[in-house]
């Protein structure tokens, strides 16, 4: 059971968002969609029970819609202007070398593997809160996070797998959509 | 991965992530015990794991930006608000208050509440539409207003002409409220106007307001509009009505043709009080 205060689930929710995003601006946009949701819902909270699984919760459905609705934007022809992403993909503020590839590494898992890691690396989150947090059942969470992990480790040990756009002209347009699957 | 894999990687994520009891860590390590791929991989996954966990660390501890403080404490207290709903029970209901006895006794219904009867279903959808206008601009962080507090005299003067009736926007600075602006909204008997203001902690309330009969106020309620009176009518007089069936609790009354809510997510005799202060100075 958790009861702190929603102010003090903040971080966790900042951390995980940016884990999640590798953007620090799309990351706290999507913390403020978080609360603000939690605001228009709190009627549909159970009162004591764990705030911060719902507020994952939440967090994980509005970021599933947006990530849909970048699809259908893109799919509708939409243009993403591919210099405006680039460097905020490229230049993370995370800082050293090792951590702007772990970072790049992340963003090109799957959408799905990646949330599943995360919650669970970050957040300590049981296998069974994951599922529900994400809506699927506990072995396709455990099989998200076994193919998660060996696929981030090929892709920070290989940094040259053919996955990797580095004969690419435009390599951030690769990265996006990747990002959006 | 056939099933065996799936099964031993399992097994590895358990113990990566700390999942396993004592004795039971001890048996799955003895499991691996032989198998150098496997060992690898624990060895990998848990390094990955920490590096996950160190990449943007020091975010915990960085100061949280405001917007997302004020939208916390926006919505814990909504939080706070439906527990105590729960708590008084039966709170789901429109409550209806009366100041003086006009209300109780049917036979001697005050002016401005025969009004309100007399505007048929009105006033709960007023109060519905002024419960649902605040819950979808108060969260707002961009652009809670249309125009903003800066610009108060071109606000009022806009509002004013619009809703078809001089408005006064009320003071609520000795409660710690501050105007933040206000909007033009669409209403079923014409325009609405709401006025916002929010407090220190960021809790917002919003003044909903508008005719309730369609027309403009002045071709409404002949009898009291064509004397102005010279002083407030006494507020013993005002039926004051409180719901708490939107979205956020409001007290609602009406004068002259002309509804007002006062809505927030504020405790029943806070919202009262505030409400009293308001018909007084409007």
């Amino acid at each position: 059971m958790n009861r702190l205060p929603m102010t003090d689930h903040i971080p966790s929710l900042r951390r995980y968002a940016r884990s999640l995003t590798g953007d620090a601006w799309m990351a706290d946009d999507l913390v403020q969609d978080t609360l603000e949701r939690a605001c228009s819902k709190w009627r549909l909270w159970a009162v004591g029970s764990d705030l911060r699984a719902w507020l994952f919760t939440l967090m994980h459905n509005v970021y599933v819609n947006q990530v849909r609705s970048a699809v259908r934007q893109s799919s509708a022809g939409i243009a993403v202007n591919v210099e405006d992403v680039e460097h905020e993909l490229l230049a993370p503020e995370a800082g050293d070398a090792q951590a702007m590839d772990l970072q790049r590494c992340l963003l090109r898992l799957p959408e799905d593997q990646r949330v599943v890691l995360l919650l669970v690396s970050l957040e300590d989150l049981s296998y069974e809160e994951v599922a529900k947090i994400t809506g699927v059942p506990v072995g396709t969470v455990m099989s998200r996070l076994s193919r998660a992990r060996s696929r981030l480790r090929e892709l920070l040990d290989n940094p040259a797998t053919p996955a990797l756009p580095a004969q690419a002209a435009s390599p951030a347009a690769n990265t996006v959509l990747r990002r959006m699957k | 991965m056939d099933k065996n894999d799936d099964f031993l990687h399992d097994r590895i994520n358990a113990l990566v992530d700390g999942r396993l009891q004592p004795e039971d860590q001890a048996k799955a390590m003895a499991q691996l015990g032989g198998d150098a791929e496997a060992l690898d991989t624990l060895r990998a996954w848990q390094a990955q794991r920490e590096s996950l966990r160190a990449l943007h660390r020091p975010l915990l501890d960085e100061a949280i930006p405001e917007p997302l403080l004020a939208a916390a404490r926006r919505s814990q207290q909504g939080q706070q608000q439906v527990d105590q709903w729960w708590r008084w029970g039966g709170m789901a209901a429109a409550v209806t208050l009366a100041f003086g006895v006009g209300w109780l006794s049917n036979g001697q219904l005050s002016k401005t509440s025969a009004q309100l009867m007399a505007a048929g279903k009105a006033p709960q959808s007023f109060i519905h539409q002024a419960s649902l206008a605040h819950a979808v601009y108060s969260p707002e962080v961009r652009h809670p207003v249309e125009v903003t507090a800066a610009q108060q005299e071109h606000l009022v003067q806009w509002l004013s002409k619009r809703v078809g009736k001089p408005l006064k926007v009320p003071v609520l600075a000795g409660q710690g409220y501050e105007l933040v602006g206000g909007r033009l909204l669409p209403g079923e008997g014409g325009a609405r106007a709401q006025f916002m203001f929010q407090n220190q902690a960021g809790l917002r309330l919003t003044l909903y307001l508008g005719s309730v009969d369609g027309g403009p106020a002045k071709t409404g309620s002949a009898g009291t509009t064509a004397t102005p009176p010279a002083e407030k009518p006494n507020s013993q007089e005002t039926a004051f009505r409180y719901s708490a069936d939107g979205p956020v609790p409001s007290f609602y009354w009406v004068e002259q043709g002309f509804g007002y809510a006062l809505s927030g997510p504020v405790s029943k005799d806070e919202l009262m009080k505030l409400a009293q202060l308001v018909y007084q100075q409007l």
